[in-house]
């Protein structure tokens, strides 16, 4: 808990910082509102203000900066209206028993959620079986290690409709399994090359005691490559469900789901309402938190009951 | 005809090879040409023996113990290990083979990490448990079975690779440089330690080292090494008795073996 202390200052440093560039961001539409209600301005009409910057804007109306803290519809929304938004569309729609509705991101959570366990565990196993490959065979390491490099370079937004569509073509009704190969498909290339890494990580002098023991090749695999790859599965593992999650939102925006966390960003921006966008952004951050978070637990347990010095 | 003849001899003297090498010589292809690591080496180690090898880097006395363990291939001549070769012996598991580190698996304990030849040779876990208690207490281990290897000196994680090797009772113990990281104080003690222990289960033991001094206390037999291509140089009986006591090593005797070692080792290094 003792990391508790730095994580809480850089978190009071973001909102700090966020909360600061409302202003400038806001202060446009913050006159405009002000003009119609009456206020003078300097200068007068929006079209006029077009070619001022917005800290000179700051400075010459001083009064009316505090008018962009309170836009129903900001460029930048405050962190307390974030907050409250991303409140009544979670705790709130719970108090309200709500909340598997529609409406509520803790049901757009918990599909997002699924796609990327389904797209961990897929691309964690294509990962480790890959892994496994490269190292017990010259012909794989020549041969599709330099693909699995290549496959990371392709953007996948691109990607994703055309995976939808094939699934479609095969017959897969519904998101999930796209979403799952997509969240994959970002999933898997991390865990690949740190296992290939661990798994190779044994020291020539431990691979010829066991073979004076003349150990067989599975073997050394159990005894010796997989256990000294742990520590390194687990690294893997945290970067890799992140990428998951990342994935699966990837998979939500250009393919016209309507619910996941990445369907609620797209929607928000579709239909202009940023808070939504915002709160949909928070719950994926407080999500991928949750889940490395997790994975830590996990390695530290795992590791201590293994015997590695942590 | 040639076989009787020398089972015979071995008859009668008492003794039996365990180790024979013929012409041996190893040959790596390097980008810099061939590196001759060993050439035309001969060697008759009998059973009980304790032969160290001694000489500069790249004199091949490391080559030579990996020849005589199936690590590496030698490219000419003969060896044999108890009668056959290197590579039979090695899935008859015929020796124990203890590195310059200890190497001992860092999730595993200092008991898991001696049963590990065990497990894999199959043993079940009530032959295991007794082999583990046996040789823990060989080199002074005991109570130290449930520490990780994190939790112990150097010295002592020596000593458990060193139990490791014993675990499975092969009569053959192959050391390659086991002390070398080691300091003084606590090399003289883990000497002394594997000298009552090598009187105690009279194992052939071939061991390679860098240091006159640990040479000459340990060995029945030092062959001294010289490079460029590797060779014997010189093979020196000890007289010194099977008894040593550390203390052994100002007695005239020592000091003459001793100094008969130097100058194997300079005579063999003259031409640098």
């Amino acid at each position: 808990m003792r990391n508790l202390v730095p994580i809480l200052t850089v978190l009071a440093a973001i909102v700090g910082i966020w909360w600061l560039a409302v202003a400038p961001m806001n202060i446009r539409p913050a006159l405009d509102i002000a003009e119609r209600g009456g206020a003078v301005v300097v200068p007068e009409g929006s079209v006029e203000r077009r070619n001022v910057s917005a800290f000179k804007l700051m400075l010459d109306n001083r009064a009316y900066v505090a008018v962009g803290y309170d836009l129903k519809r900001p460029r930048l929304p405050t962190p307390a209206q974030v907050g409250e938004e991303f409140w009544k569309t979670t705790g709130a729609m719970v108090a309200k028993g709500r909340a598997w509705s529609k409406r509520s991101l803790i049901y757009h959570a918990w599909v997002t959620l699924q796609s990327t366990l389904w797209g961990f565990f897929l691309g964690t196993t294509v990962g480790i079986l890959g892994a496994v490959a490269i190292v017990y065979s010259r012909v794989m390491d020549r041969s599709v290690m330099p693909w699995a490099i290549i496959s990371q370079t392709v953007p996948i937004v691109a990607l994703a409709p055309m995976i939808i569509v094939v699934s479609n073509q095969v017959g897969i009704e519904g998101r999930g399994v796209p979403k799952a190969i997509i969240s994959a498909y970002l999933c898997f290339f991390p865990v690949l090359v740190s296992m290939v890494k661990g798994l190779r990580s044994p020291t020539e002098q431990q691979l010829d005691l066991l073979k004076t023991y003349s150990a067989s090749g599975l073997q050394s695999f159990f005894k010796l490559r997989l256990p000294a790859s742990v520590p390194y599965l687990f690294t893997a593992l945290k970067i890799g469900i992140a990428a998951a999650l990342v994935g699966t939102i990837v998979g939500e925006l250009p393919t016209g789901a309507i619910s996941g966390l990445g369907a609620r960003i797209l929607i928000g921006d579709q239909f202009g309402t940023p808070l939504a966008i915002w709160s949909a952004l928070i719950c994926a951050a407080i999500l991928a938190g949750v889940l490395v978070s997790a994975i830590d637990i996990m390695q530290r347990v795992t590791l201590r009951k293994m015997g590695f010095v942590s | 005809m040639d076989k009787n003849n020398k089972t015979i001899r071995e008859v009668e003297s008492g003794v039996s090879s365990v180790i024979s090498a013929k012409n041996l010589s190893l040959t790596f292809q390097t980008n810099d040409g061939p590196v001759h690591a060993l050439k035309d080496v001969d060697l008759e180690i009998n059973k009980g023996d304790f032969v160290s090898f001694i000489g500069p880097s790249g004199c091949g006395k490391t080559t030579f113990l990996r020849c005589m363990a199936d690590l590496e291939q030698p490219t000419a001549g003969k060896i044999t290990v108890n009668g056959v070769s290197p590579a039979e012996a090695r899935k008859a598991r015929a020796y124990g083979y203890v590195f310059q580190h200890a190497g001992l698996y860092p999730w595993r304990t200092i008991g898991g990490n001696i049963r590990l030849p065990l497990e894999i040779m199959g043993k079940d876990k009530a032959e295991q448990d007794k082999s583990v208690k046996e040789v823990l207490e060989l080199v002074h281990l005991e109570g130290f079975e449930k520490k990780y290897p994190w939790q112990l000196s150097g010295g002592m994680q020596q000593r458990a690779s060193i139990a490791r090797a014993l675990a499975f009772h092969a009569d053959i113990l192959l050391m390659d440089e086991p002390f070398g990281a080691l300091d003084e104080i606590v090399r003289d003690h883990l000497n002394e330690q594997l000298l009552e222990l090598w009187a105690r289960t009279n194992k052939t033991i071939g061991f390679v080292t860098h240091s006159i001094p640990e040479a000459v206390y340990l060995s029945t037999k030092i062959v001294v090494m010289s490079p460029r291509p590797g060779r014997i140089h010189d093979v020196i009986e000890s007289t010194l008795p099977r008894e040593r006591p550390l203390d052994i090593r100002d007695s005239p005797e020592f000091i003459e073996i001793a100094h008969r070692v130097r100058d194997g080792l300079r005579a063999g290094h003259g031409d640098d």
